[in-house]
């Protein structure tokens, strides 16, 4: 890395002739390496990513086709409607109460795994890796099994002489079942920012008679604020978005935007009503991708040690 | 405030540290571990324990719509992990040690497929497979949504998947390897081949689980890229749950996730940081 940002700097005058045609031959063969994937990226990614955005200012004929001719605003206007409007109000909603839930359970367990020696903690880390890549669908089956009438769950609280519990379909179960689905997004970012951070600066807090309260919220939470902004914005694009964990966990009354978007393109073909939905999702992320990109340049430059 | 009072609290704070990081592996864990040992259920009813017995697995692999849908999803798992696992590789070492035209704009591009939600990626996909079927049917053929169309899909994602995986590998490098390799008069496809290759192929190969696994989970973009014959396992699965939890789904669920689990833990195997020393 280091190398090339010599090579590539303004003295390239001063450059051999011999390494100009090194430099020349380097930049050939990066084109040549990249290029197949940055293709498909292209044909496959970039390109839908445009249909989508074109297909946002289409009309929707009287048979259900979508029709390219003749451009207007129509399905963004839609977007006002009241019901939609309570979509994407209720999708954020419990896309935020989720965001919050995870931050309250995974910083401080984030905390106890980076506290850990290395070997416990390696050994721990791994545990929280194998539910966050193991099959999504499969372990929200599990939920709405456990919760299900008469499942699992409830047998155990008529048991125990609580009675019995009916929480599937509800709002309540959805953000369980996006809280199950997405706490890995928080821990791991929290538990990286945690880990490098110098513990020394706690010390040197203690050490001038602050309380330990107070040293962890005035050192290590602003020491961490990049883990948290990027858990944060990794936890809240998926739930905001979210398809599978409302489709199978939620109810008539948890109808969110992921699930409203793939009706428009399913049995109410309003493709142009699903797609001005979609640019609003991806327009969602990429301010989150944004403010996570700006926050964490911040860190590393703090951590650099400029102003 | 006396020194001890602080190690009274400090005592007591730990404590609840550690109670909670237990509550979070339980919570983590007890689902599926319930899942799992229904499964082995003999009831016809999921709620009615009845005793052990493998039979729900039986019933699940004689049915024939599973096994189609299985044989669908490894088509496509192993296709999409193979041309993804060449693609993906080839960006991640294109970006970490070349600079050319577009190298930013791929940079930003590259992570786009990993963090954009599922449903916003497959109606994209189905927007732009109409589109692309519009166009080619002009020329003759009459193409339609089917288990090419799934494969090609499970490409676009997984190439990200993939580059961010051999990208991190090629982070701990140690470039003086290489530079030795070239003072010992090595041509720079034989670096390559002997150095370079042999040294991050660990991350290739977690690319490639990575990518199988995904692949093999994946239910929303599957279920709008498939046609009514492509029907992998999770859409499957996904489209049973609606009618209803049955043993048998309890049994293909189990089956699933032990295959997810072991490319999982294969793959982090192969990404344990290690001396990188051969």
């Amino acid at each position: 890395m280091s190398t090339l940002r010599r090579r590539s700097s303004p003295a390239k005058a001063l450059l051999t002739p011999q390494e100009q045609t090194a430099q020349r031959r380097a930049r050939r063969i990066g084109t040549l390496i990249a290029s197949p994937g940055a293709l498909y990226l292209l044909i496959f990614f970039m390109v839908p990513l445009g249909l989508i955005t074109v297909y946002s200012f289409a009309t929707r004929t009287s048979t259900g086709r979508t029709s390219l001719s003749g451009w207007n605003l129509n399905s963004y206007e839609r977007l006002a409607d009241d019901v939609i409007l309570g979509i994407v109000g209720r999708s954020a909603w419990l896309a935020f109460i989720t965001t919050v839930l995870c931050l309250a359970v995974a910083y401080p367990f984030a905390y106890y795994l980076a506290t850990r020696s290395p070997r416990v903690r390696a050994r721990l880390l791994v545990l929280v890796m194998i539910p966050f890549w193991t099959n999504g669908l499969v372990r929200i089956f599990a939920i709405r099994f456990l919760l299900g009438s008469n499942g699992p769950a409830s047998a155990l609280s008529e048991a125990l002489g609580f009675g019995t519990f009916r929480i599937l379909f509800t709002p309540t179960a959805v953000v369980l079942g996006m809280v199950y689905g997405f706490l890995t997004f928080m821990v791991l970012p929290l538990y990286v920012a945690l880990e490098r951070m110098d513990w020394r600066l706690v010390e040197a807090a203690r050490d001038l008679y602050a309380s330990g309260g107070k040293a962890f919220w005035r050192v290590t939470v602003p020491l961490t604020r990049s883990g948290i902004v990027a858990g944060c914005v990794l936890v809240f694009v998926p739930s905001f978005g979210s398809y599978v964990v409302p489709e199978i966990l939620g109810g008539a009354k948890t109808l969110l935007i992921g699930s409203y978007v793939a009706r428009q393109f399913q049995a109410a073909r309003n493709w142009p009503l699903g797609a001005s939905l979609s640019v609003l999702v991806i327009v969602a992320m990429l301010i989150a991708v944004t403010i996570n990109q700006r926050n964490s340049e911040n860190a590393e430059r703090t951590r650099a040690g400029a102003p | 405030m006396s020194s001890l009072d602080t190690a009274g609290t400090k005592r007591s704070s730990r404590r609840l540290l550690a109670a909670n990081a237990w509550l979070v592996f339980t919570f983590l864990y007890v689902p599926i571990a319930v899942l799992v040992v229904f499964s082995f259920n003999d009831s016809e009813r999921v709620n009615v324990w009845q005793g052990l017995s493998p039979r729900w697995y039986g019933e699940a692999l004689g049915n024939t719509q599973v096994v189609g849908a299985l044989r669908v999803s490894l088509v496509v798992a192993f296709t999409s992990t193979i041309v993804s696992t060449v693609l993906g590789t080839a960006v991640a070492l294109a970006l970490d040690r070349y600079r050319f035209k577009g190298r930013r704009a791929l940079d930003g591009t590259v992570y786009l497929p990993i963090v954009i939600p599922d449903i916003t990626m497959a109606v994209m996909l189905l927007v732009f497979f109409a589109e692309a079927f519009k166009l080619i049917d002009a020329f003759g053929p009459r193409l339609t949504l089917g288990v090419t169309t799934v494969a090609l899909s499970h490409i676009a994602f997984n190439i990200s998947f993939v580059a961010v995986v051999v990208r991190a590998r090629l982070d701990q490098f140690d470039r003086t390897l290489e530079e030795a390799a070239r003072d010992l008069y090595a041509t720079p496809w034989r670096t390559f081949r002997r150095v370079t290759l042999p040294l991050i192929a660990p991350g290739i190969a977690a690319g490639a689980l990575l990518a199988l696994t995904l692949s093999l989970d994946d239910v929303v973009i599957s279920s709008f890229t498939a046609g009514p014959g492509a029907t992998t396992l999770p859409v499957y699965v996904f489209s049973s749950i609606r009618q209803g939890v049955t043993p048998e789904l309890n049994a293909i669920s189990t089956l699933m996730l032990a295959a997810s689990i072991t490319l999982v833990v294969a793959s982090l195997a192969l990404q344990r940081p290690r001396s990188i020393t051969p």
